[in-house]
């Protein structure tokens, strides 16, 4: 780090100095810690709580990872980024792991150097607007101000949306989901555009959220997923395997009630087994304690259990599993074997 | 009597680098050459062993590329569908809108405030030290900030101008409206454009109008010839009080000047003033000054002004009391006195530090990230960058266009300066 206090600004990717090449789990393992950078404040997503204390769908992520490597979910140190920090945190090495509702693209993944390691959401971006506005679809925004994150994938979408109308609307740039929501209560733009799961969240925290609604639309594919530094696969399998363990757990009926049992001996299935380490050596496989799996799910529960903790139908949220119910169920959610 | 012997010479010793003062300067210059070449190597060796790891290359190529956002305030013609130069494009046009413009009322504010803060008027100057003091004192962020939330929370929405009984009603004879999303007045356009654009009707029963920039180069090179005439009208009045002693009535001729060809070309061109109107969700037609502008603006006049001010007080200060004396004894008017005698001399001390006041207003133009006014920074430096992950290029783009735009402005004003020094013999 002593290097990078002589490197100033000039040389904003020379600030990496070594951290790209290095290995990011043993780094990790000897700060005893994970960083792990998260949206500045979304609820149901990332948001502090009143003790200052990180919680959220994207935070219990990060736990999970933490409780994987070191066995305990708190050992994270979160660093909320904007839209526009977030990957240079990440490819700058201030970060370890980047879990920030952030869509899987192709130039983000091959160009901007990430990787994606899997989906843990699958979103599209829609458009929130007041009741009293008296607007029914996203085609009848002809005019309309629109608020948008600027550096962000709905910032593209909203211009292709538009112009393949062929309707004009006036953007409003703004930085942070709390500007976004600020300016749009002010009335200062007609409608809010973000992913829809922001949207859900955002209007959650809203006063009278019945005055709002969500447009039908749903304008684009956003998978949200985790992503970390190109280039350290070793990281990268810890990162894609806690979040294919959280998923197949809750294919296998492994809940953070049942695990510790479950845990305790070999059962009859195998894949059981071999998840949690009684069977095997996958932990060892990932540079990690046999037990990694379990403790992952202990952390805050399988997938389904951290979706309803967060942001399911029972909270202020209330979104619905639709497309993030598994495989079996209908959805997209589909782990690799863990074999 | 004593004979001349040329000294002997000694030999070149090494120690003669350090402790020989003819060498001295040299072996420091070299060896602070040196440390500076090779820091630079190290920041470009350490630059592109880190670009290597991380496998990206150096170039400007993405420059090319379809850019994908819109930007809101467009001064040329700009789509999603253009190139990420032309969105550059766009952002540097806007930095040197919101730079000339807070330039100009920097300047008024702080001249104005300046002046009156020497006031014998304990209220004027009172006022004039509370604004001083108050706005050189608070980071400039907050104040753009600040008026940024006063436009968007306290303003009316678009809508309540609509309906029978509207809670908000348009200002100046219904040409002006605030609203939260900004400020729409009227604009001029013209029935007989020299652009060739196609002339559209801003309203219906209302005459199709069209403008491009042909128009307003025709009004600008005019009004050039009209201050050029008016000034040969002056040295002629000039000329004939010399020689006479009396100076010809010349206001009226200087007026007609101005006026009499802008009329006419603004008749030929069939210009009409076009007027907001609501239309949907937001005002159309007119101009919009976007919130994000009018704080930006507002924030940087007032807090450069404070500190102009400041500079207009000590230049005028730095005046010896005795040149006003002469100048009443001679019978000037005070006003006359500070015109003519005080502020030609203080604008010496003046310019110099002004310079510096205008480059910071300049670079402090990029604080347009905090209300999203898309200036350069915000394209180039911020979405562009973003969308290609180009931070290298993007950043050294940005650096040096905000230092070209400082070296103009500083060469534009020591030129200026140049020509206001005291000529010596």
């Amino acid at each position: 780090m002593k290097k990078t206090a002589f490197l100033g600004a000039l040389t904003v990717a020379g600030l990496t100095a070594g951290a790209a090449s290095a290995a990011t789990l043993d780094d990790v393992k000897a700060r005893g810690n994970l960083i792990c950078g998260v949206s500045t404040g979304l609820v149901g997503f990332a948001t502090p709580d009143a003790n200052g204390v990180w919680e959220g769908f994207d935070v219990d992520m990060c736990r999970a990872v933490a409780a994987a490597i070191f066995g305990d979910p708190m050992a994270v140190e979160f660093v909320p980024l904007t839209t526009q920090t977030r990957f240079t945190a990440l490819s700058a090495g201030e970060i370890d792991l980047l879990s920030r509702n952030t869509t899987w693209t192709f130039s983000r993944d091959v160009d901007l150097k990430n990787d994606f390691v899997g989906v843990n959401y699958y979103d599209g971006q829609g458009f929130l607007v007041p009741k009293a506005l008296g607007v029914s679809s996203a085609k009848d925004l002809d005019g309309a101000t629109v608020c948008i994150q600027t550096g962000t994938t709905t910032e593209l979408n909203l211009a292709d949306f538009f112009r393949i109308n062929n309707i004009s609307y006036e953007p409003v740039p703004i930085e942070t989901n709390a500007e976004g929501q600020q300016q749009y209560l002010a009335g200062a733009c007609d409608t809010y555009t973000t992913d829809a799961s922001g949207l859900a969240a955002t209007r959650a925290s809203f006063e009278n959220p019945g005055d709002h609604i969500l447009l039908p639309e749903i304008i684009s594919k956003e998978p949200l997923g985790p992503l970390v530094r190109h280039g350290d696969n070793d990281w990268a399998d810890v990162v894609r395997w806690t979040l294919n363990a959280l998923i197949t757990a809750e294919e296998l009926g492994v809940t953070s009630a049942n695990v510790e049992e479950l845990a305790a001996a070999a059962g009859d299935n195998p894949e059981v087994n071999r998840l949690l380490g009684t069977e095997g050596e996958l932990g060892a496989m990932l540079s990690l304690e046999p037990d990694w799996a379990k403790n992952a799910i202990m952390a805050g529960g399988n997938y389904g259990e951290l979706f309803e903790k967060n942001i399911g139908e029972n909270t202020p949220i209330g979104l619905a599993r639709g497309l993030n119910a598994q495989w079996t169920e209908g959805g997209l959610l589909y782990s690799p074997p863990f074999r | 009597m004593s004979t001349m012997t040329d000294p002997p010479k000694p030999g070149f010793r090494l120690s003669q680098l350090i402790y020989d003062t003819r060498y001295r300067s040299l072996t420091i210059q070299t060896v602070a050459l040196i440390l500076i070449v090779s820091g630079l190597a190290w920041l470009v060796s350490n630059t592109v062993a880190n670009l290597e790891a991380l496998g990206k290359d150096f170039n400007f190529g993405f420059l090319s590329n379809s850019a994908g956002y819109d930007i809101n305030q467009k001064p040329i013609e700009y789509s999603s569908q253009d190139t990420h130069a032309r969105a550059a494009i766009v952002g540097i046009l806007n930095t040197l809108i919101i730079a000339l413009l807070g330039c100009v009322t920097a300047t008024v504010l702080g001249v104005l405030a300046g002046v009156l803060r020497l006031s014998k008027n304990w209220i004027v100057s009172g006022l004039m030290a509370v604004y001083v003091e108050g706005f050189r004192n608070v980071p400039l962020l907050l104040w753009i900030i600040l008026v940024f939330a006063i436009m968007s929370e306290s303003m009316p929405q678009p809508r309540e101008f609509r309906g029978d009984a509207p809670t908000a009603s348009m200002a100046v004879f219904d040409s002006v409206a605030v609203t939260n999303r900004g400020i729409y007045i009227p604009s001029i356009e013209f029935t007989r454009s020299l652009s060739g654009n196609e002339a559209v009707a801003s309203q219906e029963g209302l005459a199709p109008v069209a403008t491009g920039w042909q128009d307003w180069a025709l009004i600008i090179g005019v009004i050039i010839v009209s201050i050029y005439v008016i000034r040969l009208i002056r040295r002629r009045a000039d000329r004939i009080q010399e020689a006479t002693g009396v100076r010809p009535v010349t206001w009226w001729l200087q007026i007609g000047v101005f006026v009499v060809p802008l009329a006419i070309v603004a008749v030929l061109l069939g210009a009409t003033i076009v007027q907001p109107y609501l239309k949907g969700f937001n005002f159309t037609e007119g101009v919009h000054l976007r919130n994000s502008l009018i704080a930006l603006w507002l924030a940087l006049s007032l807090y450069t002004g404070a500190f102009i001010a400041e500079i207009v007080r000590a230049g005028i200060l730095a005046i010896s009391k005795g040149q006003s004396e002469a100048a009443y004894a001679l019978g000037l008017r005070p006003n006359r006195t500070m015109n003519l005698v005080i502020l030609p001399q203080a604008m010496r001390v003046i310019i110099p530090p002004l310079i510096s006041q205008f480059l910071n207003l300049t670079k402090n133009s990029s604080l347009a990230i905090a209300v999203g006014y898309m200036d350069v920074r915000a394209t180039l430096g911020g979405i562009t960058i973003n969308q290609t992950g180009r931070e290298l290029e993007g950043m050294l783009l940005l650096g040096g266009f905000y230092l070209l735009v400082s070296l103009l402005i500083s060469s534009a004003m020591n030129f200026y300066n140049r020509s206001t020094q005291l000529m010596e013999r």
